[in-house]
């Protein structure tokens, strides 16, 4: 993988160390493919490509997603959002391999944590709550930790050789890292423990509290109402009685994504903002301990006549424009008498430099990522002119994710 | 002052969403900067801490305070543009904002900081940090300048909000907030924030670009704001953005897509202006005309689409050599050239 095109080449810019996207795949000890970066970048797609790719390839494939567009949902046969892993018609199965899709019900997969670790009574009061339910159907952070939650129980039930998992479209991408670990710490902070003080002590807790207490409880009252906090009170101590296993849970998904057989691989457009994310990621993965596998490069425009430059494009342009005038010597294109002349020509070069310039400023940020990380394979993957929306598109992407010849 | 009549006159709050990656925070910056005409002051705000409008302003990162960051777009025959200020908030800064203005309690507040209170909030009850966000951008829509001069501080503020799939949420805080206090200050809090939202002052633009998901999420979003608040939460205009002009008629477009132009003709101008065909060049641009018109076609579907919502709905062209102020100003110009601003 790390060929001699790694070194600098007489002061031109770091080429990328090529990611072998097949290698990985066909690697029987990858068993988690976790593709992350900022929204909008196709991280989905690209999460379902290298999955149907994987499963042509013989690999028996779960692509677990989290908010897929319509139409690419229903092409992978997901039209009920009902948790569970569904088969994908339509795939190449020759190799012996196989492709489920499931998407993700964050609010479901909460109430099954919640039942797993809770006697039914005590499940009950807690899924009532009304904190419970804005907590459990909110997007902020509860997806993140339940599309982990998710991820560990489809590897524990291995029933699938490879997982390819979507991360929710965070605000920010780092969030989804921290979800496993922020409940747990959450729930043992100091504020729960004081919550929780009344409800355990009864009447004696006025005891145990100082001033500082006295005027917090006072302060919150003040802030939320007492009823707001009483439920805050039941919620946090029902809670508490699960905590033990919420805390193993999400340490447990914790150490998964540091396994040996989990491949982190970032995904981001040629845009200065999707880049940054990926530079975030890479670092904080590597401060993680996560295996990063490479950065995928989405929608990176090429142009199939490469060799004629932006400037020379743009200069044919203005060339042709300047015969056309009424009094330039003018040639003939074969069109009738009056008509503008060259007309498709001018069009054909404007638009090969826009095209042009466009590439060169992607090129240029794509330097910028890997001057910082010369380390980090790279797949890049060109614009494609339509969405993606079938199984063909998909094994298209697939295909050009695997093909990174130089 | 311009008497000059915009689509959103009589809109003190405007709420820009869009899916991630169309330029939601570019747009409503530029937004921003149309809006402040001559001696209008503007606050931008936003609320993701991603400090995206520190960077596009190329300023220091942004406090939880509101500073001067550009002046608006100027006018012709009415001068300079206003100030255009920006503010960061965040969930921590606004609930000792709240404390401080509505009970006194800066210092209880930062002992509750200090105690997670705000960590609180935000794991268990995103709900409650919303109403402390949204609250801070109504309230700087309603200042008045002092006791005596009661016009406003600012003229508009532009939020640059959660993306699409949270927008409805985000801002429906009554309905957040009442499933789990039915009384009490917060619920009174939430109910005035509610009642700015939900008044003709606050308009929600969505951000988008010509391709079928984001597409897809602003109709969805459109429809999910209706859905949940009835005609309570407007939805505003739908900002098309990095949308690419076409570069030949449409009847030579459909002829570039469907592979029938004449490739001779392309090579005949290429020799013209003096350029080698070599290896197939004319033929490989012919390639690039056939995708941009499948471009242009996709992209005219989906503008058809958009128009299907029945959304005043403006353009906002492609900058390909990347954002910078000077072309935010331009996308500023564009937007208070068809009546956005």
């Amino acid at each position: 993988m790390s060929e001699p095109e790694t070194s600098v080449r007489h002061g031109r810019a770091m080429a990328p160390v090529k990611l072998d996207m097949d290698r990985l795949i066909d690697d029987r000890r990858t068993r988690i493919i976790v593709c992350c970066g900022s929204g909008g970048v196709g991280k989905t797609t690209a999460a379902a490509a290298i999955g149907l790719r994987a499963a042509e390839r013989g690999r028996q494939a779960c692509v677990l997603t989290v908010d897929p567009a319509r139409r690419l949902a229903q092409s992978m046969g997901l039209t009920s959002l009902d948790n569970t892993p569904r088969r994908v018609d339509g795939v190449e199965t020759a190799d012996g391999g196989s492709l489920h899709a499931m998407m993700l019900d964050m609010k479901r997969t909460f109430d099954e944590i919640v039942e797993a670790h809770a006697d039914p009574d005590r499940a009950a009061q807690i899924l009532a709550n009304p904190f419970y339910q804005s907590l459990s159907s909110s997007f902020a952070g509860t997806q993140e930790y339940m599309a982990m939650e998710k991820l560990g129980q489809l590897r524990h039930a291995d029933e699938w050789d490879l997982i390819v998992v979507d991360t929710p479209p965070s605000r920010s991408a780092l969030d989804f890292l921290d979800a496993p670990q922020r409940l747990g710490r959450f729930l043992d902070g100091r504020l729960i423990r004081l919550l929780t003080v009344p409800a355990k002590a009864g009447m004696s807790y006025m005891k145990v509290l100082n001033a500082g207490f006295a005027m917090m409880t006072s302060a919150l009252t003040k802030i939320l109402g007492a009823q707001v906090l009483k439920d805050a009170q039941t919620f946090v101590t029902a809670l508490d009685t699960m905590f033990g296993g919420f805390r193993e849970r999400a340490e447990g998904t914790y150490r998964l994504l540091q396994a040996p057989g989990t491949a982190f691989l970032v995904v981001a457009a040629p845009e200065p903002d999707a880049l940054r994310e990926a530079s975030y990621f890479v670092e904080r993965l590597d401060a993680e301990r996560m295996p990063l596998a490479g950065l995928i490069l989405n929608r990176v425009h090429l142009s199939p006549a490469g060799r004629l430059s932006a400037a020379r494009s743009l200069a044919a342009a203005e060339t042709l424009e300047m015969q056309d005038r009424p009094n330039g010597p003018g040639v003939s294109a074969g069109s009738s008498g009056s008509a503008p002349r060259y007309t498709i020509a001018v069009a054909a070069l404007r638009m090969h430099a826009e095209r042009m310039q466009l590439g060169k400023r992607e090129r240029r940020l794509a330097e910028h990522f890997t001057a910082a990380h010369p380390a980090i394979p790279v797949a890049e993957v060109v614009a494609q002119p339509e969405d993606v929306h079938d199984l063909a598109g998909l094994r298209v992407i697939g295909t050009l994710l695997s093909q990174q010849g130089s | 002052m311009t008497t000059r009549d915009t689509d959103w006159d009589g809109v003190r709050l405007h709420v820009v969403t869009g899916k991630g990656g169309t330029g939601k925070t570019t747009v409503a910056a530029a937004m921003a900067l149309a809006l402040a005409s001559a001696g209008r002051k503007v606050l931008l705000i936003e609320v993701e801490g991603r400090q995206g409008i520190a960077r596009l302003f190329d300023c220091p990162p942004l406090p939880y305070a509101e500073r001067k960051v550009a002046i608006g777009l100027g006018e012709q025959g009415a001068g300079q543009g206003g100030d255009v200020y920006a503010l960061a908030v965040d969930p921590e800064g606004a609930l000792l904002d709240y404390l401080d203005m509505f009970y006194n309690l800066r210092r209880t507040g930062k002992a509750l900081t200090r105690l997670g209170v705000v960590d609180f909030a935000t794991t268990i009850a995103p709900g409650l940090s919303d109403v402390l966000v949204t609250g801070k951008a109504t309230e700087a829509a309603r200042r008045r300048v002092n006791r005596r001069d009661d016009s406003h501080v600012y003229h508009a503020v532009v939020m640059d909000a959660p993306p699409t799939g949270r927008i409805s949420r985000f801002l429906d805080v009554s309905t957040e907030v009442s499933g789990l206090a039915k009384m009490g200050p917060i619920k009174t809090h939430s109910d005035t924030v509610a009642r700015v939202i939900r008044s003709p002052q606050t308009a929600v633009h969505f951000v988008t670009t010509l391709e079928e998901m984001p597409v897809q999420e602003t109709l969805d979003g459109i429809a999910e704001l209706h859905e949940l608040t009835g005609d309570g939460i407007r939805a505003g205009g739908i900002f098309i953005n990095m949308a690419r002009p076409a570069i030949l008629s449409r009847a030579d477009l459909a002829a570039a897509a469907s592979g029938s132009l004449d490739v001779t003709e392309l090579a005949l101008g290429l020799k013209a202006a003096g350029i080698s065909d070599n290896h197939g060049l004319a033929a490989d641009l012919m390639t690039e005309l056939r995708e941009h018109a499948q471009h242009v076609a996709l992209q005219d579907r989906e503008r058809e689409e958009l128009l299907t919502s029945g959304r005043p709905h403006y353009e906002l062209p492609m900058i390909p050599e990347g954002i910078d102020l000077a072309s935010l100003y331009q996308l500023a110009a564009a937007l208070r050239e068809q009546g956005a601003a």
